[in-house]
């Protein structure tokens, strides 16, 4: 696919960056205001609540992770206005601010003093604007260097190593040179690769960074594993598709980052990257973690590559599934938005496999829903670091 | 018709990519970075997506896939056998 001159519709920001969604969001900084999140989202048509279980008690770098992905959801393009409710107000305040920096328009509540019927009345009146506001947003025509994509896999299988992830990796190798921001991450799911990671990097002071991260990662496992793992990395989906080891595992993912990018950065959860290029970001490779993360970093558009059939979507990202298990394609259809199990038949090349990825991506940026959109799937999870205070 | 795909051809396991491999078939594989053929006696039953030995595997030698280390043999694997999580293990954590 020749991508020179490629463009998008999309809606742009103040902040100079694109969004491929227009979305409200109702976004509580805590557990205790998911109630009143939702009854918003209720009132408003085309609001969407972000419930979370977490918020409180929080404190050093798990707060400010917490703090960090927050801001990052609300100042994400995809993002038009965003509705934030807290229990208190100093919390709820600090998240809007931080949003308040892209320029778009946001409003916090704070429930005590108020309670939720009070709260929910007022917030329902501003979210009420922000979405007749954001439904006379028009796209507009961007070129693609504009996109942020990224990508991680889940329930993989070997038939991620041979198809899925190799087709990603045929598409970062064709948007890398336009300028195209790209990220990926999943640290454990490195272990066994890392030093072909490491080779990838850009410069020594890039491998340094991943090398840093990777073997923080490390030192988690060791500390609090009670076996060799193989219980839950890889996990039961993985061994039940045919990955034996995490090494094997961490191989077939490694295909995701193509034959020809460079790994031009390395950031940690949830942080933004600051050029163009391929990042690297620390993260869980538990899917909803890292989509959120990613979110929150301000990706707009996800490849997911499965094996098994992983379901997950996400409130702001669109998730792209692809897919070569010829059976998944078969028993979960409905998931799958682009089928490249002809690879494995040799009935479709990579070159081919990943122009259909690069077409689907295109008309998923234009406005077209993904199957995990159309199906409701949402999943917003927040990683934390350790216990709460 | 591929039964089964191997990524380098100095790997010492190929995947099964159809539903129904059963002990006993001759199967046809494909060496995907060199673009060669390769054929292959089941020795088991093998589900689709798992893997089988390309080529003999001693106890505690070492399985290669994508032309790199994936984990150690813990129980000797015959070519065409199913070689997985009984006869495989990882060598980290």
């Amino acid at each position: 696919m020749e991508l020179k001159n490629s463009t998008f519709l999309g809606y742009p920001r103040d902040n100079g960056r694109v969004g491929v969604r227009n979305h409200v969001i109702i976004l509580p900084v805590d557990d205790l205001s998911n109630a009143a999140c939702e009854a918003v989202a209720n009132n408003i048509k085309g609001a969407m609540a972000i419930p979370h279980p977490y918020g409180r008690l929080q404190f050093g770098a798990d707060l400010d992770l917490h703090f960090r992905t927050l801001i990052g959801t609300g100042s994400n393009p995809n993002v038009a206005a965003v509705v934030v409710i807290g229990i208190e107000d100093q919390w709820a305040k600090k998240v809007a601010d931080g949003i308040a920096a892209t320029g778009k328009p946001v409003s916090f509540f704070g429930i005590e003093q108020h309670g939720d019927h009070d709260t929910i009345m007022r917030a329902s009146k501003v979210a009420r604007q922000y979405v007749q506001s954001a439904s006379e947003l028009r796209r507009v025509e961007r070129p693609l260097k504009d996109l942020w994509v990224s990508t991680k896999c889940g329930e993989s299988d070997t038939t991620s190593g041979c198809g899925a992830n190799p087709t990603v990796g045929d598409a970062f190798d064709k948007l890398y040179p336009h300028g195209v921001t790209l990220a990926f991450g999943e640290t454990t799911e490195l272990t066994g690769g890392e030093h072909l990671v490491a080779a990838r990097c850009r410069n020594d002071e890039v491998r340094k960074k991943f090398q840093f991260f990777f073997d923080r990662y490390q030192q988690v496992i060791e500390r609090h594993k009670t076996s060799d793992l193989s219980d839950s990395q890889p996990t039961k989906g993985n061994i039940e598709g045919g990955l034996t080891t995490i090494e094997e595992k961490a191989l077939g993912n490694i295909q995701k980052i193509g034959r020809k990018c460079m790994v031009d950065g390395a950031i940690d959860k949830a942080e933004m990257p600051t050029a163009p290029g391929l990042w690297f970001m620390d993260s869980s490779s538990a899917a909803a973690e890292m989509l959120t993360l990613l979110g929150a970093a301000g990706f707009v558009v996800h490849f997911f590559p499965t094996g098994q059939g992983n379901v997950i979507g996400n409130p702001i990202l669109p998730v792209i599934k692809l897919c070569a298990n010829p059976r998944t394609v078969r028993t979960m259809s409905e998931h799958i938005d682009v089928d490249v199990s002809g690879l494995l038949r040799r009935e479709m090349t990579p070159d081919q496999a990943g122009d259909a990825l690069l077409d689907c991506m295109f008309r998923t940026a234009n406005g077209r829903l993904t199957a995990a959109e159309a199906l409701g799937h949402r999943e917003f999870v927040l990683t934390r670091l350790y216990e709460s205070a | 018709m591929i039964h089964f795909v191997v990524h380098d051809e100095n790997d010492s396991v190929g995947v099964v990519v159809v539903e129904g491999v059963k002990s006993g078939q001759e199967l046809s594989g494909w060496i995907m970075d060199q673009d060669k053929d390769i054929k292959v006696k089941a020795m088991s039953d093998i589900p689709i997506g798992h893997k089988l030995a390309i080529r003999a595997l001693g106890k505690d030698s070492t399985v290669i896939k994508y032309g790199v280390d994936i984990g150690r043999v813990v129980a000797p694997i015959q070519v065409g056998e199913h070689a997985h999580v009984h006869n495989i293990k990882t060598k980290r954590w």
